[in-house]
């Protein structure tokens, strides 16, 4: 069986089993309604043109999301920064958008710029002194998210307004979210091409198309040329890659910017559709951290990232149809069930690839023991021996 | 009381796709040393395996003493009185000698150590079978050797007398294998029972009293070492006559390729440095041997020369060109071939296909690439030609993860491809070191064609025999000094093995020095 086929098969095991654990959920929580509840969750997302504009709407984000995560985790990186980088995306394109009075396109552009800048600095104090991305990118989560707040409520224009919220636009009493661009520059709107005419939705938009273009050209770039070759040497292993020469210094950071800007535009995508205001945070916005199980869901794969963000979206869709009958915060437990066991593709693709042997005419490799040989009694619990699985999977064939 | 303390009959083990062992029958006799010699992959692992109760066997029964005994885990082999000194060993670096000798068998008063009880019974232990260790040194300060000697403790602090060593000598240098030969030899004088696990002849034909051979799975016999000789071995466990001599042309010098002037690189270890002031040449058309017991600057040398490392002083020029501060890149450009020291770590990206790996030296070229994107049919009739060429087994070709490759088809992904790029300097780091008979004539073979295509090769060696057979000059390195040249049809292994040691200095009197040295340890 190809490597391919198995993480795909991985990947719908792994949401069947999380949607049977959501559906336990639902009888244990309220037995009557669960059945008929748990089908409308299911097929919410395309009971109407509208909900499925809903599914689309939201995926977009998560796409681009799932896909920082992803490229990064094939890079060898951990970029849990993508909630930041997604916020300040957002805010740079909301400010292209409302101070700068920028067409939509040159609005994201910006977020993407932004983002980019925001995976930077963990890439180079990666590169510089190995200061581990992950704890770098956690506190510019939260430096990221205060200071797009600060500026929100602090930017003043020449008439001494506060020139991104809503008040200095029109006479509104709210002040905790930004100007809403249908009055403040509807030209930075993503445009919808008539697609909400079609779809009877607000909501619909071009967003979607771009994020799944994108998807495919990091694809492209992973897969297909020298450059996304030297990424993957890097992450898989640093010191091969430094031994045939590659700068791996250079790639690290390349790899966070790139990383930094698929979320960066993330927020550009979300934001710029014009249905959503950006609101003052109290905690990191969820985007970026969903974009973790997008990317695990979909074992690293650009391409499989289109598809997953497209279920966890249709998922969060179906989940509101189950209100009233069930509590809001009891559909966010169901949800985050369905999507924790649907993030367990790798486990299962690992289980998968055990019991379907894919190298059978292997001449003469020693099969590798299940387990490093230690007897416990022996050396206790602890082996330092070499750990066959990586986090990290390659997505198989290259066609 | 029978002949046999330990009987494996009739075994066979099955993974899907392979049969590793194959009704295979070991039987290892009271005080005796009872080799299991094969090749990579020819199923000795999965045998001590099973023994230890890592595996159920699918046929085969397992007698200890003549009684018919089941052993499901290791804790099972552990109550037999089976210890193993596994390869890769098994020891908490953090830890204490003492504190790992003890670790899953603590003396223990009512869930409080009694240290003290242990450490006596280990001073007695280390004093009686001459194996010397600090109880209080930590693991991560110790030598691989005195490592290997904790390990060995570990098995006699639980009283087991049939002790399994799993390629003990692939670590050692050649006096800690000669102590270690002079251990076992003590083991079996008090009646334990020693089952050793080898491809190398020469340590068989030196210490063991039977030897049982295996070839990919299969059962080839057992046989008596006094009857027997190293070619007979060698030809049950690879099916063919090896040859232990290497052919080699008529020398035909060139230029000089290669030329290191007073090079010195600091240690990452300690203060001094760890490669002092080194000077010598490689001309078209030689093998130089670059000998010397592992430690003594070799690896730190080749980081430098290869630009994996900086060097702090001296001059390093590669044909005409001066590359002492040179990128990898532009080294491997100017005409140099790395075959690295750890295949692992360096040599190979083990998560990339065979093909990939391949090309990893040269997927930047015109020739595998166009406007940055990879040429994949280029790449992939490259790898297949490659495969063929140099005789690379795996299981899917091209595509084959090279994590799944034996070790040895996984250097000779290696040498292929740095032969391949067709280089002017070979420099070639222990290219043999790990792999079995078959696979290191054949590696030979490589080196020897391209010194006589005319190219020079820098050949980086632990194992004597490899140091004796291959080169046309040998340089012993010593405490990252060159302390002497040999032409080695003129040397004996013996003069080597003092210039080794430190004992020799062709250069400047060493007495004095030394004897200032032990001074200092004491």
């Amino acid at each position: 069986m190809k490597k391919g086929m198995i993480s795909v098969l991985a990947s719908v095991i792994s949401i069947l089993v999380g949607l049977l654990f959501g559906l336990l959920l639902l009888i244990v929580v309220n037995p009557a309604m669960a059945f008929p509840k748990f089908g409308e969750l299911l097929t919410a997302g395309v009971s109407s043109l509208p909900k499925l504009a809903k599914v689309l709407y939201q995926a977009a984000p998560l796409v681009m999301t799932g896909l920082a995560v992803a490229f990064a985790f094939k890079t060898g990186l951990f970029n849990i920064g993508a909630s930041g980088q997604y916020t300040v995306g957002a805010f740079c394109a909301l400010a292209c958008a409302i101070i700068f009075q920028m067409p939509w396109w040159i609005c994201l552009i910006a977020s993407l710029v932004a983002g980019a800048v925001w995976g930077f600095f963990p890439g180079l104090f990666k590169s510089l002194f190995n200061v581990n991305e992950v704890i770098t990118s956690i506190m510019f989560n939260w430096i990221g998210m205060m200071a797009v707040n600060l500026l929100c409520m602090n930017l003043k224009n020449a008439a001494g307004q506060l020139v991104m919220l809503p008040t200095a636009w029109v006479s509104s009493p709210i002040k905790d979210r930004t100007a809403a661009l249908s009055y403040a520059n509807p030209s930075a709107m993503i445009p919808k091409m008539g697609l909400d005419r079609l779809f009877q939705s607000n909501y619909m938009n071009i967003s979607i198309f771009i994020a799944a273009l994108v998807a495919v050209l990091l694809w492209v770039v992973l897969n297909r040329t020298t450059f996304g070759y030297e990424l993957k040497a890097c992450g898989y292993n640093k010191n091969a890659s430094i031994y045939a020469g590659i700068n791996a210094k250079r790639n690290i950071v390349l790899s966070m910017v790139i990383s930094g800007a698929m979320a960066g535009l993330g927020g550009g995508l979300y934001y710029l559709a014009g249905t959503a205001d950006y609101t003052i945070q109290k905690a990191l916005l969820p985007m970026g951290f969903n974009g973790i199980s997008v990317a695990l869901l979909a074992t690293s794969n650009p391409i499989g990232t289109i598809f997953s963000a497209l279920f966890i979206s249709y998922i969060q869709v179906g989940g509101e149809s189950l209100q009233p009958v069930y509590a809001k915060e009891m559909i966010d437990i169901i949800i985050a069930v369905i999507i924790y066991l649907s993030a367990f593709a790798l486990l299962t693709k690992n289980i998968i690839s055990k019991y379907i042997r894919t190298d059978k005419t292997n001449v003469n490799a020693e099969p590798v023991p299940p387990a490093a040989p230690v007897p416990a009694a022996e050396t206790g619990a602890v082996d330092s021996g070499e750990v066959p699985e990586k986090t990290v999977e390659s997505e198989g064939e290259d066609k | 009381m029978s002949e046999y303390v330990i009987e494996m009959l009739n075994i066979t083990k099955e993974f899907p796709g392979i049969k590793a062992n194959d009704n295979i029958t070991l039987q290892l006799k009271h005080g005796e040393v009872h080799a299991l010699l094969g090749e990579n992959g020819a199923g000795k692992s999965t045998l001590m395996s099973v023994l230890f109760g890592l595996y159920q066997p699918e046929a085969g029964v397992i007698k200890k003493d003549g009684v018919e005994v089941k052993i499901n885990n290791p804790n099972d082999a552990n109550a037999l009185n089976i210890g193993m000194v596994h390869q890769h060993f098994k020891l908490v670096e953090v830890f204490t000698v003492l504190d790992n000798i003890i670790l899953g068998a603590e003396p223990n008063k009512m869930g409080f150590l009694q240290k003290a009880e242990a450490r006596k019974k280990v001073i007695e232990l280390s004093e009686r079978y001459g194996l010397q260790v600090d109880p209080d040194a930590k693991i991560e300060d110790i030598s691989v050797g005195m490592q290997q000697r904790v390990e060995i403790l570990k098995m006699l602090y639980r009283d087991n007398d049939i002790l399994i060593f799993d390629e003990p000598t692939a670590v050692l240098t050649p006096q800690e294998i000669d102590e270690l030969m002079e251990i076992m030899r003590n083991f079996t004088k008090e009646g334990k029972s020693i089952l050793f696990i080898t491809h190398k002849l020469n340590e068989i034909m030196a210490v063991a009293d039977r030897c049982t051979v295996l070839r990919k799975g299969k059962y080839m016999g057992t046989v008596n070492i006094k009857d027997t000789t190293k070619e007979e071995l060698s030809r049950m466990m690879v099916g063919r006559d090896v040859k232990f001599e290497v052919d080699k042309a008529e020398q035909k010098l060139g230029d000089v390729v290669l030329d290191v002037q007073n090079v010195t690189v600091p240690s990452k270890i300690h203060a001094n440095n760890a490669v002092k002031n080194v000077s010598f040449q490689v001309r078209a058309g030689e093998i130089v041997c670059l000998a010397g017991i592992e430690g003594n600057g070799q690896t730190q040398f080749v980081y430098a020369l290869t630009g994996l490392d900086k060097m702090s002083e001296g001059k390093i020029t590669l044909c005409g060109h001066d590359i002492s501060n040179a990128k990898i890149r532009d080294r491997s450009k100017l005409g140099m071939s790395h075959i690295p020291e750890d295949r692992h770590k360096h040599g190979l990206v083990l998560d990339f296909s065979l093909e990939q790996n391949l090309v990893l030296q040269r997927y930047w070229q015109p020739e595998f690439q166009n406007k940055g994107f990879i040429r994949n049919k280029e790449v992939r009739e490259y790898a297949e030609k490659l495969i063929k060429q140099y005789d690379i087994r795996s299981g899917q070709g091209p595509v084959t993860t090279a994590r799944s490759m034996s070790g040895g088809n996984q250097q000779k992904a290696i040498v292929a491809r740095e032969i391949d790029k067709v280089p002017d300097l070979l420099v070639a780091v222990q290219p043999t070191r790990g792999l079995d008979v078959g696979a290191i004539e054949y590696i030979h073979e490589q080196l020897v064609a391209q010194r006589d295509a005319g190219r020079a090769v820098l050949l980086v060696s632990l194992e004597l025999e490899e140091v004796m057979s291959v080169p046309d000059r040998i340089l012993v390195m010593y405490e990252g000094e060159i302390v002497g040249e040999f032409n080695p049809k003129e040397v004996t292994v013996e003069e080597l093995g003092l210039y080794m040691a430190g004992a020799k200095n062709m250069y400047r009197d060493v007495g004095a020095k030394e004897q200032g040295k032990e001074r200092e340890a004491e």
